[in-house]
């Protein structure tokens, strides 16, 4: 990365390019371009990568002189999938068609069998006949199936095995064993002169059916990543020379000023300049009330401008914006393995061969302990049990339903990290919280203030020596006096005392600010106030004595607001069947106050911020599966060392570094969505394992005929042809009933 | 003797699969690349040539991937061990970063396990 960063490379899309010849011929001619250190030309999608200081249309130029044309490529991920969607069109169509062609030789011959039942080789016209039939499957196998053959060769060279050397070794068998019965039909007895051309035409028809139907479906399970790229623009408005210009978002630069307008969408993230606007953030947070925006505010790529006209300033863009983020870690959560699909991996590794040594087995058993026609039977085990058994569901069963689950969360605003992390998620016993931000807005305002005179008079100078205190609670003491507009002044001889309070002088007065602690160190009674203060506590609120010169002039209590969703929230995870315990900095009372409003289990108060790492570690020891809630700035060891570890708000980087599962909303009801979303899922997730194990344990002992002692009938190899196409496309439909999910959250 | 003959034929064929899957010794060469070096995987009919690839460990390396298989099974390529997971464009190089990591095996895969190959940092 480092290096790509030192030098520069471009990318350009090439023209008129065809074989190795262009290449060298292209490559010699840019490598000659000053300032190129490496030119190099890609075939396969008709690329040239220039390392390298060189300015792009002399490369342009000197491709241009070698006799072809270039420009260069301006390869968005948006591109980059419409791209796809148009190959994976084409690959779609393409199945259909050999399917069709397929299905149109197989299904006349095999309601020839059944209805004439002349499917045996029992003279030279029938030899003729069904030579010529041989020969027209031969080209369906190879025009239709042919890509069966070929991986299932390139496979065998490199001693594995995959789905299609089943297909191959089912239709090549079936049609081998006819043509032996046509060219050769007296080295068989006359009951097993039948010939199965129509098995193998029907086969790769069926399998190429499944396979143009998984596409589709396929394509469905990418929706959310699609959504998402939807949300980026392809241009902003930029102020250019203090004029508006619409320019493609590719050369939108951080620090640029840009304009939205009522309506359009932000193209990068940034920082409002001017003007207000009410901000729809669904999008990207889940959240469903728009969002006020006004100077200093941040805004993200991909949010809708609602109501106003904002100037703002480019902070982030290309990859670095939020969204593109977002799309980066959904990718990749959607590639990671669940460890519930280890069982099926394993199996996955070993199935193939193991799936074709059943199947020589049963064909032997049948040959040495069958009824007649035996050479019969052995072919129509042998080819069924080959074609029924199908690793693809077993192997689709977790990604599929993991593609989707992830991608489903993103809409709501929940980013999973990996499959690990959605897998824990389904399964906490407790979720630790952090009271701070979560529970609560995050930013105390002042709600009581009591005094022996004049209120606003101890404000002030309370307010006044608060101004020298970095604590989070002088802050709102700070603003409190700011908005009755009163006259503040400067401390002097400020002092902080470490968990008691602060002291200065302020016009000639000795002012103190602190809890009782701070009151006895200097001598001064409490009285009533105590049994005041003490009320006030047991509201949840945090209490602090003023005294001027000595002498105690009243109370002001200080809280953090529970936020409006908290209660909703916390009775939908308890439903969930979660313990709740809070974890906080606050003094035991309030704590306990607000647990008690919100009906939470276990408090622990008076934290520091490297306990709550240590009371995680502890739960886990008692046994418990521990999930984390909490900002990631002081709690981000905490959410490491958990089980889970949900950051919420997405505010920082820290957090989405530290956490399992990132909210980008602030709501303990994304913590609610992602444990839904993720027992969704891994249901989700069992019900296609077990419907592949039990698709695959049943499928195959039937096919190998089980059921022929009960039944007299052996099962045909097109009705396992089918039922391995509908099992992997039934895996991959029922990971898209996923997409269905709603979390039980009520608006 | 024509019992004899289907049952050897049979057996011998158990025993090939074995050999040839198990046993049989893993014949792919790997290919080994300095870091500098760009080295491309091609992802083509249900193999991943070269499948056995190494690298010096504890640095980062680039695998480029090109699929020229349209089958969505080939789709994804993913380092469980190292948990880096790609979507690999068709009939385009797809780039996949490898952070440095201590020696060791590390299988790589397609989503169902029928792509595989071997990553050796060493």
């Amino acid at each position: 990365m480092a290096k790509e960063q030192q030098s520069a490379q471009t990318l350009f899309r090439l023209s008129g390019v065809s074989c190795a010849g262009c290449v060298n011929k292209i490559e010699s001619a840019v490598q000659g371009v000053a300032g190129v250190e490496d030119a190099r030309v890609n075939l396969a999608d008709k690329t040239l990568k220039v390392q390298g200081a060189a300015a792009p249309q002399a490369c342009i130029e000197a491709v241009r002189q070698a006799g072809y044309d270039a420009e260069v490529a301006k390869s968005s991920e948006r591109q980059r999938r419409e791209e796809q969607r148009a190959q994976e069109e084409r690959h779609y169509h393409q199945l259909l068609l050999r399917s069709a062609i397929a299905l149109g030789v197989g299904l006349p011959l095999m309601a020839w069998g059944l209805i004439t039942d002349k499917m045996s080789v029992n003279s030279f016209a029938d030899q003729l006949a069904w030579g010529a039939m041989g020969l027209i499957t031969l080209a369906i196998l190879v025009f239709c199936g042919g890509q069966f053959f070929s991986g299932a060769w390139k496979a065998l060279r490199h001693h594995s095995a995959t789905m299609d050397t089943l297909v191959a070794l089912g239709t090549g068998t079936a049609w081998l064993f006819s043509m032996l019965v046509v060219l050769v039909p007296h080295l068989l007895p006359e009951s097993a002169r039948h010939v199965y051309f129509e098995a193998s035409a029907m086969i790769i028809g069926l399998i190429s059916l499944g396979q143009a139907l998984e596409v589709r479906a396929r394509g469905r399970t990418s929706a959310a990543v699609e959504k998402l790229l939807e949300l980026q623009d392809t241009s902003a408005r930029v102020l250019r020379d203090g004029k508006e210009v619409d320019l493609p978002i590719e050369q939108v630069q951080a620090g640029d000023q840009l304009r939205v307008r009522p309506g359009e969408k932000i193209p990068v993230d940034g920082v409002v300049l001017e003007g207000g606007s009410l901000v729809d953030e669904s999008m990207l947070t889940g959240e469903p009330v728009p969002v006020k925006k006004g100077e200093g505010d941040n805004l993200a790529a991909g949010t809708l401008n609602k109501n106003g006209s904002l100037l703002f300033r480019a902070e982030k863009v290309g990859a670095d914006t939020r969204l593109a983020q977002i799309i980066e870690m959904v990718k990749n959560a959607q590639g990671s393995r669940v460890p519930i699909a280890r069982l099926a991996d394993k199996i996955s590794a070993i199935f193939v061969p193991v799936v074709m040594i059943i199947a020589v087995v049963a064909a032997l058993v049948w040959f040495n302990l069958g009824p007649d026609p035996r050479a019969a039977h052995m072919l129509v085990v042998l080819t069924s049990v080959l074609i029924i058994a199908c690793p693809c569901a077993l192997g689709l069963a977790t990604p599929m339903s993991v593609m989707v689950g992830v991608g489903k969360g993103a809409e709501y605003g929940v980013l999973v990290r990996n499959g690990k992390a959605l897998q824990q998620s389904c399964n906490l016993d407790v979720l630790v919280v952090d009271k701070t931000g979560t529970l609560t807005e995050g930013s105390p305002r002042l709600t009581d203030i009591e005094s022996e005179g004049d209120s606003d008079e101890l404000l002030r100078l309370l307010a006044s020596l608060e101004q020298g205190s970095e604590h989070p609670l002088a802050e709102a003491v700070v603003t409190a006096a700011h908005e009755k507009k009163l006259d503040l002044q400067k401390p002097s001889d400020f002092e902080a005392i470490t968990a008691h309070g602060v002291m200065g002088v302020i016009s000639g007065k000795k002012v103190l600010l602190g809890n009782s602690k701070l009151m006895q160190r200097e001598n001064i009674a409490l009285g009533d106030w105590q049994a005041r203060a003490n009320n006030l506590a047991e509201q949840g609120r945090t209490v602090m004595y003023g005294a001027v010169d000595g002498v105690l002039q009243g109370i002001i209590a200080v809280a953090d607001p529970i936020r409006d969703d908290a209660a909703a929230a916390i009775a939908r995870l308890r439903k969930l069947g979660l313990r709740l315990e809070m974890l906080t900095g606050d003094n035991q009372a309030s704590a306990e106050a607000v647990a008690r409003h919100l009906k939470i289990d276990k408090v622990h108060a008076e934290l520091l911020p490297e306990d709550k790492e240590r009371i995680v570690a502890e739960l886990q020891k008692g046994g418990a599966r521990v999930g984390m809630v909490g900002d990631g700035i002081n709690d981000a060891p905490a959410l490491a060392r958990a089980d889970v570890g949900f950051a919420i708000g997405a505010g920082t980087d820290v957090a989405i570094e530290s956490a399992d599962v990132t909210l980008m909303r602030s709501s303990l009801h994304g913590v609610a969505n992602a444990v839904e979303l993720s027992r969704a899922t891994l249901g989700n997730i069992k019900q296609n394992l077990f419907g592949a194990f039990i698709y695959n344990t049943l499928g195959i002992p039937i096919a190998a005929g089980v059921l022929y002692p009960l039944t007299g009938m052996l099962l045909s190899p097109i009705v396992a042809g089918a039922a391995m196409a509908l099992s992997s496309l039934t895996v991959v439909s029922n990971a898209n009933r996923l997409r269905f999910f709603k979390p039980s959250e009520v608006h | 003797m024509n019992a004899i003959l289907v049952n050897t034929i049979g057996v011998l064929l158990i025993i090939a699969i074995i050999w040839w899957f198990w046993l049989g010794p893993r014949r792919g060469v790997a290919k080994t690349v300095a870091v500098s070096e760009q080295l491309q995987i091609l992802v083509k009919n249900g193999v991943y040539e070269p499948d056995h690839i190494r690298l010096p460990a504890g640095h980062t390396a680039t695998l480029h991937f090109l699929r020229e298989d349209p089958n969505p099974c080939s789709e994804w390529v993913i380092f469980p061990d190292l948990e880096i997971s790609a979507e690999l464009a068709l009939n385009k190089e797809t780039t996949v970063e490898i952070p440095a990591a201590k020696p060791g095996k590390y299988p790589f895969s397609c989503q169902m396990q029928m792509y595989r190959g071997t990553l050796i940092l060493e």
